[in-house]
């Protein structure tokens, strides 16, 4: 019995745990748009998830051979992953992974009480950073949002957010004025997006943040995060930390949103040019028909 | 609670904080019939009762800044106005101003027993009290109760509670004087001893009621800690006894307050859109008073309801007596919502328009007025904004640098006029420290030394605004210019267009989105034209000078005549005051 009825979401890959935080044979619980779930990986690191069983509760030892009835799998990004319904499609690329010279970490999995669609908007927005990521990733009086665009993708159905540029205090270790950032967003998917962000390091090229979401139900989230940078300086805890810390500050706001469920309805809330992403999102969400997790606008 | 309660009590006013609870600078968390509200008192006394979401992106506005004028959304920084809860400032978007239709629900309240009375649309005045009226109050700290109203009501009749001076004694005998449905009277007496009370329940949910009870007469300063805490063990064991009860009921159903939905016109944020020249306010002089040599200031406060929200730099237009229409900026600060201020130097050479306000009309006269229109919006992402007034320009930039000053934003004042007799509103300018700057009896050649001065040092993100007569507006603008300025760093507002109008041409044009071409003969505006045909036009000085009537051009060169516009936004060719400007090419084509 799920407490799930969209199609849509429920065809969906989520990812629900990271590979490098599951033990081998013991088993893990977790919760997938209010279904109760374990997973595990077996001796070769092959992944296996379940609905939850009592003969195998969180903390045992498991026989992975035991498992008759599996849902499905997959392996990605550090991630593990399933879907309670009929998985459509692949989960969407991010080519930048299997760079070699990169370095992938999977920075946090944090529980949050929002709507996934209502953290995907935060994740997109810029406009937030000198409020909320103070000195960080942005300072007043540096608040304009500049003009950027904004298309969906036809052939891969998914939103991309180009020349997207934003005030940040201390833009790299080297200098030690603010400057404008450059970033691109991506939302190849309902509950995920993808971010690239000019590097400090090598300016042709971009670090890529992800954040995978998991709908607990619709108004909680688990948000985990893959960070895969071209930072060779920073040890894996600073930039770790350094991703929570943002996450942190986002957390108060987000669940101070009310509703919870993002609201698809154009009067809703009131958008401005700098929300040009958000809008987007709201109507490839509501094309879709998408009702998990937003308020559907009444037609 | 029942429905038939339920509606009535939407109708009724209700208690939603104690007036200690809003703290100085603080914003408090109100709750009422499973509506939220962000209540906070402004450094003016008012106290705001808002719907608390902001209308933005939902984000609580009770987790907002309260900075004595203006309430600041935690998320993305937006700024609400005190008492209008109208939307001051976006600072994703400096450089435009917020439609004036961007406004949160307000809900009434009054102060009165030391609570805020408020509620969804109640009717009348708050209830009046004859136990607490005429006597001083002690307000009890708030119960919250797990319970239904109906549940708490019951059991508070049953309260017993000492007198005030007879803690110790022996048991009182407690009566019920006064029960309604929200609230209970009751008195307590034990041997000489007398003291009463009320107890209002304020329903938070259909099952969560807060009871903030009201004793009359004030215990002597050292016993009031005794009594509160009397009253707390006592309230404490009556919640306990109501939660006992209620959890035997059946869980009563939430309560799903209803959320407006935000206009039509914002959902898809167009261009602000009021037509002709409106005059929608009536406004009666509150106070009028020579504020400096040759200036008069005057107050205007509304007769019917709540001014609308303005912003720094915005002006209103004034419908005279004697049929004349003029502009004037409001000089107020933030957040000072109760009335507009605005400052009248007299012309002898003018209209008549500067006359009738200074020789004729009287305190306690009736004004028509239109709503404040903000052609000339303030940035607040400069690193240090230079404000240049020049006499009676000081107006706009009173506004300008009272908002600056009290969000602690770099900038310089630099006020030229004749001598100390001919600076306006020395008030405000007294409030803003060593920001400013007099300039005073300068002649132009002086003058305009100074400003090379001023301005010899531009660095990137700086911003100027200029307010001024005309041709210390002109040397201004020419020595930023010549100083390496950026147009799109150097802001201005003349009062007035002084230049010769041409109208002798006659050209086509065409209104590209209501398929229309017409003709405007010599002698006729592009803008009566508009409006002969029924399209309307928005406008207010109609003579070229506050950017209200602006179009945009899809085709053809514009003949520019107004001061509004800057030399490069003029080159560009894109945008057309239609009241003076007409047309070089025989054809415009407008994106009407
Ligand atoms: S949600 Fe309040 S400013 Fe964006
Ligand atoms: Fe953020």
């Amino acid at each position: 019995m799920t407490g799930c009825t969209d199609p849509t979401i429920l065809n969906l890959w989520f990812a629900i745990g990271a590979e490098q935080e599951t033990t081998p044979c013991i088993v893990s619980d977790t919760v997938l748009l209010e279904e109760d779930l374990s997973f595990t990986l077996d001796r070769v690191g092959q992944p296996l998830v379940w609905r939850r069983d009592a003969r195998w509760p969180a903390g045992s030892v498991i026989d992975t051979s035991d498992v008759s009835v599996t849902l499905p799998v997959k392996q990605a990004y550090g991630y593990i992953w399933t879907c309670l319904g009929q998985p459509s499609a692949d989960i969407f690329p991010i080519e930048e992974y299997d760079e070699p010279d990169r370095r992938n970490l999977n920075a946090a999995s944090i529980g949050v009480n929002v709507s996934g669609p209502r953290a995907i908007e935060n994740f997109l927005d810029m406009g937030h950073f000198p409020y909320v990521h103070t000195d960080i990733l942005g300072v007043q009086p540096h608040t304009e949002v500049k003009e950027y665009d904004v298309e969906i993708s036809e052939s891969r159905d998914e939103i991309v957010a180009t020349r997207c540029r934003f005030f940040q205090p201390m833009a790299s270790t080297a200098s030690t004025g603010g400057a404008d950032v450059e970033y691109v967003y991506r939302v190849p998917h309902p509950y995920c997006s993808v971010l690239y962000k000019s590097s400090g390091q090598n300016p042709q090229r971009m670090d890529v943040i992800a954040l995978f979401l998991q709908p607990v139900n619709q108004e909680r989230v688990r948000a985990h995060m893959l960070l895969s940078m071209l930072d060779e300086a920073n040890d894996e805890r600073v930039m770790r930390r350094f991703q929570q810390t943002i996450f942190g500050q986002d957390k108060p706001i987000l669940e101070n949103q009310y509703p919870k469920k993002l609201p698809l309805d154009p009067r809703a809330e009131t958008p401005i040019r700098a929300d040009k992403s958000a809008v987007a999102y709201r109507r490839w969400l509501s094309s879709k028909g998408v009702t998990y997790g937003v308020i559907p606008a009444a037609n | 609670m029942g429905n038939t309660m339920l509606e009535a009590a939407q109708h009724q006013w209700h208690p939603i904080a104690s007036s200690e609870e809003l703290e100085y600078r603080h914003t408090f968390h109100g709750q009422l019939l499973g509506r939220e509200f962000a209540v906070w008192r402004a450094d003016d006394g008012n106290v705001n009762v808002w719907e608390n979401r902001c209308l933005h992106r939902g984000v609580r506005l009770s987790i907002g800044i309260n900075d004595g004028t203006e309430l600041t959304c935690q998320y993305h920084g937006w700024r609400y106005a005190n008492r209008t809860a109208g939307c001051t400032y976006i600072p994703a978007h400096p450089a435009d101003s917020p439609a004036r239709t961007i406004c949160n629900r307000t809900y009434p309240a009054v102060e009165r027993y030391g609570l805020v009375w408020s509620g969804e649309a109640p009717q009348g005045d708050p209830p009046g009290v004859a136990l607490l009226d005429g006597t001083d109050v002690l307000s009890l700290r708030p119960i919250p109760v797990n319970a239904d109203l109906e549940t708490v009501h019951r059991q508070l009749t049953a309260y017993v509670f000492q007198p005030n001076e007879g803690l110790d004694g022996a048991k009182a005998a407690v009566s019920v004087e006064t029960s309604g449905d929200l609230s209970i009277g009751l008195s307590s007496v034990s041997g000489d001893c007398k003291t009463q009370a009320v107890f209002f329940l304020q329903p938070v949910d259909s099952d969560r009621t807060v009871i903030r009870g009201v004793l009359a007469g004030m215990p002597a300063h050292k016993a009031q800690l005794d009594v509160l805490h009397h009253h707390n063990e006592r309230l404490s064991a009556l919640r306990e006894r109501c939660e006992a009860e209620a959890s035997q009921l059946p869980q009563p159903e939430k309560l799903q307050p209803v959320i407006q939905p935000v206009s039509e016109e914002l959902a898809g944020m167009p261009e602000q859109s009021t037509s002709g020249r409106n005059a929608d306010l009536r406004v009666k002089i509150a106070r009028k008073w020579s504020t400096a040599e040759g200036i008069a200031g005057f107050e205007l406060v509304s007769i019917d309801g709540q001014l609308p929200t303005f912003q720094p730099g915005a002006h209103i237009d004034v419908h005279l007596p004697n049929g004349l229409v003029r502009q004037y900026s409001v000089t107020n600060g933030p957040g000072e919502t109760q009335s507009y201020k605005i400052g009248v130097k007299r012309e002898p050479d003018s209209a008549g328009g500067s006359q009738c306000l200074h020789d004729d009309v009287r305190e306690g006269d009736v004004l028509a007025i239109s709503e404040p229109r903000n052609n000339f919006p303030l940035r607040r992402d400069a690193v240090k904004t230079l404000l240049i007034a020049g006499g009676i320009g000081v107006t706009p930039i009173l506004s300008m640098a009272q908002a600056l000053y009290h969000t602690g934003l770099d900038f310089e004042l630099h006020y030229f006029a004749q001598d100390d007799s001919h600076l306006a509103f020395p008030d405000i300018l007294e409030t803003l420290g060593d920001s400013l700057h007099t300039h005073l009896g300068l002649d132009p050649e002086e003058t305009e030394q100074c400003l090379e001065g001023l301005l010899a040092d531009y660095q990137p993100a700086m911003h100027l605004y200029v307010c001024g007569p005309g041709p210390m507006l002109e040397t201004t603008r020419h020595t930023a210019d010549r100083l390496g300025w950026p147009d799109q760093a150097v802001h201005f507002e003349y009062f007035k267009n002084t230049h010769e109008i041409d109208d002798s041409t006659s050209f086509e044009i065409a209104l590209s989105r209501s398929v229309m071409t017409l003709q405007v003969p010599a002698g006729t505006t592009i803008m009566d034209v508009l409006r002969d045909n029924g399209v309307s036009v928005p406008s207010s000085c109609e003579q070229g000078a506050c950017g209200t009537c602006v179009a945009t051009v899809l085709e053809g060169e514009p003949d520019h005549q107004d001061v509004y516009l800057s030399e490069t936004e003029k080159k560009r060719g894109d945008r057309i005051m239609t009241c003076v400007s007409r047309s070089k090419s025989a054809r415009l084509v407008l994106d009407i």
